[in-house]
């Protein structure tokens, strides 16, 4: 296990990292404002995607990444796993708040509405409500192996029912735009476009990895202080 | 009979026996549904929407929430002066547990549905009578695979502060894929189409079945304590 001299350091190398993804934040939007030409048809609401869309990306990193270290935690009961799978829950949920805000706002003035029940939308509120839950989880079992072992379970499962959910709404109806970046022919975004959302994907998943390093460390830290007080009282 | 099998089915028994002497979940788990169903009837404009139209989801809700209801019950006998360590100490395998429980559950849940659906078609005025029996498969089916999350999240909640809470919490995204196919399903029945028009939404129920029948029965040994 880890010594509380290297958590520290871990924590603050993660503070540095989000230091340096938050003025990366900042660059993309002055990028984004100033010389990333207005869209035509949409306007300044636009503006919002280089927002929306990263946070979309580093939300499904994360949960994805949660999900794959709940499958390898049940596999290598390394406690370590479960801690990273935790931050990177933690985080998750925290950057789908990002994600779930950012969308309404763009929603209304170009669709006309603040939310519809649509695929994408639909899943993801499900994914963010799943982590809410695993979280909650989380808090309600006190013994810590029992406690990664029950949320690698619900990790588990979640992550196999969000196609079911995207399946759902899709046979229900859609609605959202295709993608433009990942489809099978080339991306159909201008150049400056592309740069200035290319560079925010950067950033988001650099603001990613600062968050979990620095809750990785918090969690640790954590478990270093209730073994030291189980030490004591034993 | 193997000795997997007498396992499941000795605590499918066990659990459907201790229901039986007290009657309680399953009693409760029934008024419930049948409240929900008439709150549901009340919940509309009467001038705009026909109670056929609101049926499909009433029955779907109702049932989805009875079977919550039951879930917690499985494990929570188990609880009692700590009865599952008897029950990880007795010669069956741990898969035998699970489906043992899952058995007691479906059957528990079944017994409801089977209650319930021809009560939901009486107070509803349905008029596909004829349809009833392709409705119940329909309900069955979607009923497997759910019942099977519901065993498994049952086993942790039930030994967690707040279990009640987290369970009702945990399971309902679950509940969302087969709920919905089972809305649209039920809907089409009673209208008189043909199956082949719900091909796509009886598609998505037996995959779900697949994928979480296996998928709950593969975690649930993680959910004991060693």
């Amino acid at each position: 296990m880890m010594t509380v001299e290297r958590a520290n350091r871990l924590a603050r190398v993660g503070q540095v990292i989000t230091m340096v993804a938050l003025a990366g934040l900042v660059g993309v939007y002055v990028r984004a404002l100033e010389y990333t030409p207005v869209e035509r048809m949409q306007g300044l609401a636009q503006k919002i995607f280089y927002l929306h869309v990263p946070a979309a990306w580093a939300t499904f990193l994360a949960f994805g990444i949660a999900g794959f270290l709940s499958v390898l935690y049940l596999w290598l009961k390394d406690r370590r796993i479960d801690l990273v799978a935790e931050a990177s829950a933690e985080v998750g949920v925290a950057l789908s708040i990002i994600l779930l805000t950012t969308g309404p706002i763009w929603g209304k003035p170009i669709w006309g509405t603040w939310w519809t029940w649509d695929a994408r939308l639909t899943s993801t509120l499900f994914l963010f409500l799943l982590f809410v839950g695993y979280l909650l989880l989380r808090g309600a079992v006190t013994d810590p192996v029992q406690r990664a072992r029950f949320s690698a379970v619900i990790g588990v499962m979640g992550l196999a029912l969000i196609p079911f959910i995207h399946m759902t709404v899709y046979l229900f109806r859609t609605l959202h735009p295709d993608p433009i970046i990942l489809k099978p022919s080339a991306p159909s975004l201008p150049g400056a476009m592309l740069v200035t959302l290319l560079a925010s994907f950067g950033v988001f998943t650099l603001l990613y990895a600062g968050l979990v390093t620095q809750r990785y460390a918090l969690g640790a830290l954590r478990e270093l202080r209730l073994e030291r007080e189980a030490h004591a009282a034993g | 009979m193997p000795d997997f099998l007498r396992g499941v089915v000795l605590i499918a028994a066990k659990d459907l026996r201790i229901e039986w002497r007290t009657r309680t979940a399953f009693v409760s788990a029934l008024a419930f549904a049948v409240l929900v169903l008439a709150v549901i009837f009340f919940s509309r404009d009467p001038t705009l929407v026909s109670a056929n139209a609101i049926a499909p989801g009433a029955l779907w809700v109702t049932f989805a929430f009875a079977t919550m209801l039951g879930m917690h019950r499985a494990f929570g006998v188990e609880r009692d002066r700590h009865a599952l360590d008897g029950l990880l100490l007795s010669p069956v395998p741990r898969e035998a547990i699970f489906w043992g429980k899952w058995l007691g559950n479906l059957l528990f849940v079944a017994g409801i549905e089977l209650i319930g659906l021809p009560v939901a078609f009486l107070f509803y005025d349905l008029p596909g009578w004829s349809r009833l029996p392709l409705v119940a498969v329909v309900v069955l089916l979607a009923t497997v695979a759910f019942v099977a999350v519901g065993t498994l999240v049952g086993a942790m909640t039930a030994r967690t502060r707040h279990g009640e809470l987290l369970l009702v919490l945990l399971l309902l995204p679950f509940l969302f894929p087969p709920a919905v196919a089972g809305v649209q399903i039920t809907a089409r029945l009673l209208e008189g189409r043909p199956l082949s028009e719900v091909a796509g939404w009886l598609k998505l129920i037996a995959a779900f079945d697949i994928v979480f029948l296996a998928l709950a029965s593969l975690l649930f040994p993680a959910t004991l304590d060693e």
